[in-house]
């Protein structure tokens, strides 16, 4: 009750200070449009951000820890703050070193790109780098059990850390950091690979339906229609329950089988996209002269229209990317997903979630989880802000 | 009028053929177990009567066709058989236990009412709070505020549930006991305290879905500043929100409609990892403890109610946005 009183109040002293603004600026400006007409909420929008600047600046300066008591608050606050602003200076220098280096092409495209698109690009060329150098860059093995359980993140040794394991060790003794790294390569690996299929599976047969038309396409058109009726997690989770049933007590064929679940599920959307796409190009009468001149139904397909397609299904790649990773983290995250021992995001937020309940007085300990979540969310919102950035340059959206 | 209703029956009927082929594919797949699955339920342990009181139990003496209609008239009365769990336990005590039987459905019932109170919730958050920001979205275009909300809802759509909710624990249950990280709800609870413990779930998916339908309403409205119409009503001197609120916003309806119906059948069918994070009752909760111990009338039955819902509001957000889009009722 006391905090909804500071609420209101506080929101009502911006709403005063934001007319003494306005009316205060108006007076200096000698009426000035822009203050003239500035409705009052307007005003109260920058009041609230000053506000809001003023207290994080504040905030981010209090002691890190009162009496020996460290404030988790405060310490996570920072390192988010940190973060933040280090990403942001990352990309920053990222763009600009790609605006003078490389091709003619290739500098013109980082000219006209904003600071967001340039963190994604940067973050999915790190992901890339680590998954695929994941055995030389990681300290440990994914599956190596290590001599100490249960080390604290830090590395340092007065709170239980361990300077070999920077970020510490799970319950059973493995390296996190090694298997945050090895992570990369399993859940990015088998996300793309999956990705990949269902593109194969969902683009071909949504061009084949768009080119032949007819009863082929009424009959794909009509089973993915029912497919997609159904809900796509609770669907995997459905049939992951039988893959499990067949897989019996191999775990790498439950990993298989999941891949091979999601693709059919997801090649569903990439269907209906290719096939909208294929349909619309196919009455085009480059088309037409190719039929004339004999061409094979091969190189209709993969000559004549997956060129002029490769733009809006590029973007969609992205998301589908996007959501089967998500989707292959939740069944992880739910237990039926890629199975231990590899080491894989999902599992680990799993695994490690209980470690939270310690943030209010060890807030190195709570990170762990909240790490290997990061790890996939990250990525996400990377890939995410490349895709929208291609959708908002093809899209020619000035407004 | 008279073409309205037969657009509405035809979609109706429309619907209730998916949920039938729906039906078909759940069945199909839970036939494609290995071997029977009495068999495979009960392991390689188990003994033939066992098996066979399994068998004779769930009714796998039957072929296949005469088993999935008889399934299919049973899901239509509300008898959706006896969970694996009861039929295993009455195979082992033998069958004369007694009358006090844990049907499916009884299962169900609660958990399904607890996921819609919790969707209910997150409903009446999100969708006030995502109509307003698109609409200060689209008035405040390419604004800083703008931006800044760009860049937020990006990352809250791609963020998965599960990072979301331990944020969100991390900050409301662990560093400020605001509300409780777990959500015991049983019934016969107090309205108030029920609300106070679905909180943290509801504020997770309100996260999720917030942003999506946000950002499809300042595309729906900004699509239509560029008509003719809207420029007139900015050239007869209108302020720039009644504009938007007044003018835009009436034909940008069919498409937030069309979101908003959308995100919550996310709501409903989505609710499984966070229901799980929040060990919240609901029928997510049971889909998953389900399939982990491959319970397949209860995975079957959930997986049923949870395509009915989907394909009900993605049913309801068709005809709605007919309804509001006069160009839809009458096609050319």
């Amino acid at each position: 009750m006391n905090a909804l009183i500071w609420i209101i109040g506080g929101l009502i002293v911006m709403l005063a200070v934001a007319w003494a603004f306005r009316f205060a600026a108006q007076k200096a400006t000698n009426d000035k449009p822009y203050f003239r007409d500035m409705p009052l909420g307007v005003a109260f929008g920058y009041v609230f951000a000053a506000a809001a600047l003023l207290f994080s600046l504040w905030y981010f300066f209090q002691p890190q820890a009162v009496d020996g008591v460290p404030q988790p608050g405060v310490i996570f606050f920072r390192w988010a703050v940190i973060g933040l602003l280090g990403f942001a200076a990352a990309s920053w220098v990222f763009r600009t070193v790609f605006r003078n280096v490389g091709t003619e092409n290739s500098k013109k495209l980082f000219r006209s790109m904003p600071l967001t698109a340039a963190f994604g690009i940067m973050i999915i060329f790190i992901y890339a780098i680590v998954s695929i150098f994941a055995g030389l860059i990681a300290p440990y093995g994914q599956e190596e059990i290590l001599g100490a359980a249960n080390v604290v993140a830090g590395g340092d040794p007065a709170l239980g850390g361990n300077p070999e394991y920077p970020l510490g060790t799970d319950q059973i003794g493995r390296d996190i950091m090694s298997r945050l790294i090895y992570g990369a390569q399993n859940t990015v690996g088998i996300a793309f690979v999956t990705t990949c299929l269902a593109f194969f599976l969902g683009g071909s047969l949504g061009f084949l339906a768009a080119v032949l038309g007819g009863w082929l396409d009424q009959l794909l058109s009509r089973v993915v229609d029912a497919l997609m009726a159904i809900p796509s997690l609770i669907f995997s989770l459905l049939l992951m329950t039988i893959a499990t049933a067949w897989a019996g007590s191999e775990a790498w064929l439950v990993t298989i089988y999941m891949i091979f679940i999601i693709a059919v599920i997801d090649s569903t959307r990439v269907f209906r996209l290719s096939r909208a796409v294929g349909q619309s190009i196919v009455v085009m009468d480059y088309i037409e002269a190719a039929k004339l001149r004999g061409e094979g139904m091969g190189y209709l397909i993969f000559r004549e229209i997956l060129p002029n397609a490769l733009a809006p299904l590029l973007a969609e790649f992205g998301l589908r990317f996007c959501f089967v990773f998500l989707t292959i983290a939740s069944l992880s995250f739910l237990g039926v997903g890629i199975q231990p021992p590899k080491a894989d995001w999902g599992t680990m937020v799993r695994d490690l979630s209980q470690f939270i309940n310690f943030a209010a007085f060890a807030p190195n300990v709570a990170v762990t989880p909240l790490l290997a979540a990061g790890a996939i969310a990250l990525l996400t919102v990377a890939v995410n802000f490349v895709v929208d950035w291609m959708l908002h340059k093809s899209s020619g959206l000035k407004e | 009028m008279a073409g309205l209703s037969k657009i509405i029956l035809q979609r109706l009927l429309l619907g209730i053929a998916t949920l039938f082929a729906v039906s078909i594919i759940i069945f199909v797949a839970v036939n494609a177990l290995p071997g029977d699955f009495a068999q495979s339920i009960l392991g390689q342990g188990a003994t033939p009567e066992a098996v066979a009181a399994i068998r004779e139990q769930l009714g796998l003496n039957e072929g296949p066709v005469t088993r999935y209609f008889k399934w299919l008239s049973g899901a239509v009365q509300g008898d959706l058989g006896i969970p694996m769990s009861q039929a295993l336990f009455q195979s082992f005590a033998g069958s004369s236990t007694g009358g006090d039987v844990t049907t499916v459905f009884e299962q169900i019932v609660p958990r399904l009412k607890n996921t819609m109170f919790l969707a209910g919730v997150s409903a009446a958050i999100s969708v006030p709070l995502a109509v307003t920001l698109g609409i200060l979205t689209a008035l405040y275009r390419n604004t800083a505020f703008d931006k800044a909300m760009n860049v937020t809802t990006l990352s809250a759509i791609s963020s998965p549930e599960f990072f979301l909710a331990y944020v969100l624990i991390l900050f409301l249950a662990v560093l400020n006991p605001v509300f409780p990280s777990l959500s015991n709800i049983f019934p016969g609870m107090e309205f108030s305290d029920r609300l106070n413990k679905t909180m943290l779930p509801a504020l997770t998916l309100t996260l999720a879905v917030t942003a999506q339908m946000m950002r499809m309403t300042r595309a729906a409205i900004i699509n239509l500043l560029a008509s003719p119409y809207i420029e007139m009503a900015r050239l007869k001197g209108l302020s720039p929100m009644r504009v938007i609120v007044k003018h835009a916003l009436p034909n940008a309806l069919a498409p937030i409609i069309t979101v908003i119906a959308l995100n919550l059948a996310y709501l409903v069918t989505g609710v499984v990892v966070v229901e799980v994070v929040f060990v919240y009752p609901g029928i997510g909760q049971l889909f998953v403890d389900s399939v982990k111990i491959r319970d397949i009338p209860v995975v079957q039955a959930c997986c049923l109610i949870f395509a009915a819902v989907y394909i009900l509001l993605n049913l309801t957000a068709d005809i709605l946005s007919i309804v509001s889009n006069p160009r839809l009722r009458h096609p050319k």
